[in-house]
């Protein structure tokens, strides 16, 4: 269990989190990589993976409660980038459904919805998505046209189309965003709703471990109790937004150092020329800059998690995370992926792969440039959206 | 059923290529080690979990009690096995060099007269010494049957005597013990239905595994309130004398040769015929 440690992190670490951090590694060696390339090519979710997952407390595992593991942010970050470093989508499946769906219900739902989804959603057994983005509404969501209403007799009839949904397909219920009388609300919306369809996004060339959907909602018709009473206006997706980001910060550092670790041992053994590739200055300062980043990123993102159990982050610090571990880790994948040459692009290896995953997580829960712009507007106070 | 289960952390077999020997030879060296639970170690504390669980709904039907023996932060390899499930743990602080298999029968054997287990599941070695001693020792010392290599283990009286199998060359052979006993396992105890406890139903099997049971994130929380009891040597009257004098240490061969890729099976069995020479 070699860790990219360059800075002894490990020392700054609690005997949990490490535990955590080992047997989720030692999970994911075992049951995520001997499968993961095969699911990538089919383009197919490891849905037996799912129980595992939940046996293993990864679901909701920094939620307090109902049934879930109450793990310190730190714990559960650790969590995220092992998982990570077998593959996005696997860590998407489970961020989407801690993060995305079972966070909003525990902040900002009533005691019998919490009741009702959260130990069955810890248990695996109800999955979750989250309906924020649609076709014409990406990284611009307010501007979102689903809209619910209010019917006659109680409840809300929502119409609308949500698209690029992480498990669209597999959910049970799919938190859908709608404006209501103008604001935004939370609507926990069964997926057999008569009107509720989703349609899965199959041609894609990344995260194809990973289902993706376009959800399309008719005259869809839900109780009174579906709606989220604990919140409105776009404080509720974002928030949901920075506690999946604050994971994906976590994320990106393990598809780096799954790169760099296949890279460096690959460097060792290939001969070219006279001696190993490794022992060229240009492959030795690659290297150096991915360790230089890797290790950055882990020193940023275990003081984004430590300030974030004391309560005291800002959003903005986990963009910063974000836009900066994503960017290297991507800049990294691209690196290792040259310093294979030709078996860089295969299956074999999984640089390929989290090459073409990091491209979706560059892009989702806010692109690097809507982060940049978000930094930006708290530097100078002047918002550059429009 | 009380089992005592001692366990070892032993620098990570998967990694080991940063173990290092001292200058003088006499030692191994510990810095930069990543250490693990002894893999045989944990064979057998899946074992003891599993006799002592409802395999099935997971209820807690006895006692496992961790020791371990070795420097403070050998407690993390503790917290593991309390992760997993087991109840408490002992830790009998000592420096890794004035320990050898003597000492720790020793230390576990004074640990079971205040413990009174029903059994004690060692491993059937360590995966860095491979002395393949410890528990051996330990039954003489306490003059209490030994059951080594135990591939299946079943119980219907609580534990207080077990029906165990072994995997011979030539066959398998099956023994009768009344407790209290000493156990190592093979790594055959961890197939679904190796262990029977009476009260794991008897339809119930465990998933094909190649060591234990994964901590849930769950099992780590509650692992942290569990109780791990500090104690010297001195507290169990052990004098940390050796028996063994460790003369010299060396390491592998450094690894020597290369990688050639080839395109067909033709071209592979000639190279291993010509080229390597092992065929
Ligand atoms: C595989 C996958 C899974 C996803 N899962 C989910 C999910 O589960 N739930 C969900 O709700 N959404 C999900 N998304 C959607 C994701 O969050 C959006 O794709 C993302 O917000 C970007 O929106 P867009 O694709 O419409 O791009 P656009 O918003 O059209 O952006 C295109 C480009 O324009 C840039 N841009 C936009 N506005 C500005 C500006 N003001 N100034 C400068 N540049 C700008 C962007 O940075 C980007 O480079 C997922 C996406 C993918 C690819």
């Amino acid at each position: 269990m070699a860790l990219v440690d360059y800075y002894a992190i490990e020392e700054e670490l609690h005997e949990d989190e490490r535990l955590v951090r080992d047997n989720v590694r030692r999970f994911v060696e075992a049951k995520v990589m001997p499968i993961i390339a095969r699911h990538y090519q089919d383009g197919t979710f490891p849905e037996d993976l799912v129980p595992q997952f939940a046996e293993l407390g990864l679901l909701g595992a920094n939620l307090e409660g109902y049934g879930c593991a109450g793990m310190g942010d730190v714990a559960y970050g650790l969590a995220m980038q092992e998982l990570e470093r077998g593959d996005s989508g696997v860590r998407s499946f489970c961020s989407v459904q801690g993060s995305l769906c079972m966070y909003p219900i525990h902040a900002f739902g009533s005691e019998a919805q919490k009741e009702r989804y959260l130990p069955g959603m810890a248990e695996g057994k109800i999955i979750g998505c989250f309906g924020l983005t649609e076709p014409d509404f990406g990284s611009n969501p307010t501007g979102m046209l689903t809209k619910a209403e209010r019917l006659p007799g109680g409840g809300f009839r929502i119409n609308g189309t949500k698209r690029w949904i992480t498990n669209g397909n597999l959910a049970h219920v799919a938190i859908i965003w709608a404006k209501l009388d103008g604001r935004v609300h939370g609507f926990l919306v069964p997926t057999e709703t008569k009107g509720f369809t989703a349609q899965k996004i199959d041609d894609k060339w990344s995260l194809r471990a990973s289902v993706t959907s376009e959800l399309i909602l008719e005259d869809v018709e839900v109780d009174e109790d579906a709606l989220l009473p604990g919140v409105a206006g776009m404080r509720g997706p974002l928030s949901c937004l920075s506690q999946a980001r604050y994971g994906i910060c976590w994320g990106a550092i393990g598809a780096a150092i799954g790169c760099y670790e296949t890279a460096v041992s690959y460097a060792k053994d290939r001969v070219q020329f006279s001696k190993p590739i490794a022992g060229y200055q240009l492959v030795q300062a690659k290297f150096a800059h991915m360790l230089t980043e890797i290790t950055k990123a882990q020193c940023l993102t275990l003081r984004l998690g430590r300030l974030k159990e004391s309560g005291k982050y800002r959003p903005q610090q986990i963009s910063l995370a974000k836009r900066n571990n994503v960017h290297h880790a991507l800049e990294i994948a691209r690196m290792a992926r040259d310093v294979l040459g030709g078996n860089g692009i295969m299956y074999e290896y999984p640089i390929g792969r989290h090459m073409m995953n990091l491209e979706t997580v560059y892009t989702y829960e806010g692109t690097h440039d809507i982060h940049t712009l978000i930094l930006g507007q708290d530097i100078t106070g002047i918002p550059a959206f429009d | 059923m009380k089992i005592l289960v001692p366990v070892k952390r032993v620098a990570d077999p998967d990694n080991a290529n940063k173990v290092k020997v001292s200058g003088d030879g006499t030692k191994v060296t510990s810095d930069g080690l990543e250490w693990k639970m002894n893999p045989f170690d944990e064979w057998s504390l899946e074992a003891a979990l599993r006799l002592t669980e409802n395999g099935s709904s997971k209820d807690r039907v006895g006692e496992v009690v961790l020791v371990s023996i070795g420097p403070k932060d050998a407690v993390q390899t503790i917290r593991q096995g309390l992760a997993m499930g087991a109840e408490r743990g002992i830790l009998v602080e000592s420096d890794d060099d004035s320990l050898d298999s003597h000492v720790v029968a020793q230390v576990i054997a004074a640990i079971a007269a205040e413990e009174k287990p029903d059994v004690i599941f060692f491993g059937k070695q360590s995966a860095d010494g491979d002395s393949n001693v410890a528990g051996t020792k330990l039954a003489e010392m306490l003059d209490w049957p030994l059951v080594n290599y135990a591939m299946a283990i079943s119980t219907d009286d609580e534990g207080k005597s077990f029906t165990v199998k072994r995997e011979l060359d030539v066959g398998q052979q099956t023994l009768k013990v009344q407790s209290p006993c000493v156990f190592t396992s093979s790594d055959r105890i961890l197939q679904p239905e190796s262990v029977k406890n009476g009260v794991t139903p008897a339809d119930f099997a465990y998933p094909e595994s190649e060591g234990g049971r994964y901590a849930s994130l769950k099992g780590i929380m509650k692992a942290k309130k569990k109780p791990v009891d500090e104690k010297s040597l001195a507290d169990l009257g052990v004098e940390a004398k050796r028996v063994n004098e460790y003369v010299k240490f060396d390491l592998p061969p450094a690894r020597s040769g290369s990688t050639t890729f080839v395109e067909s099976v033709e071209e592979l069995v000639q190279k291993l015929h010509s080229d390597a020479k092992v065929l």
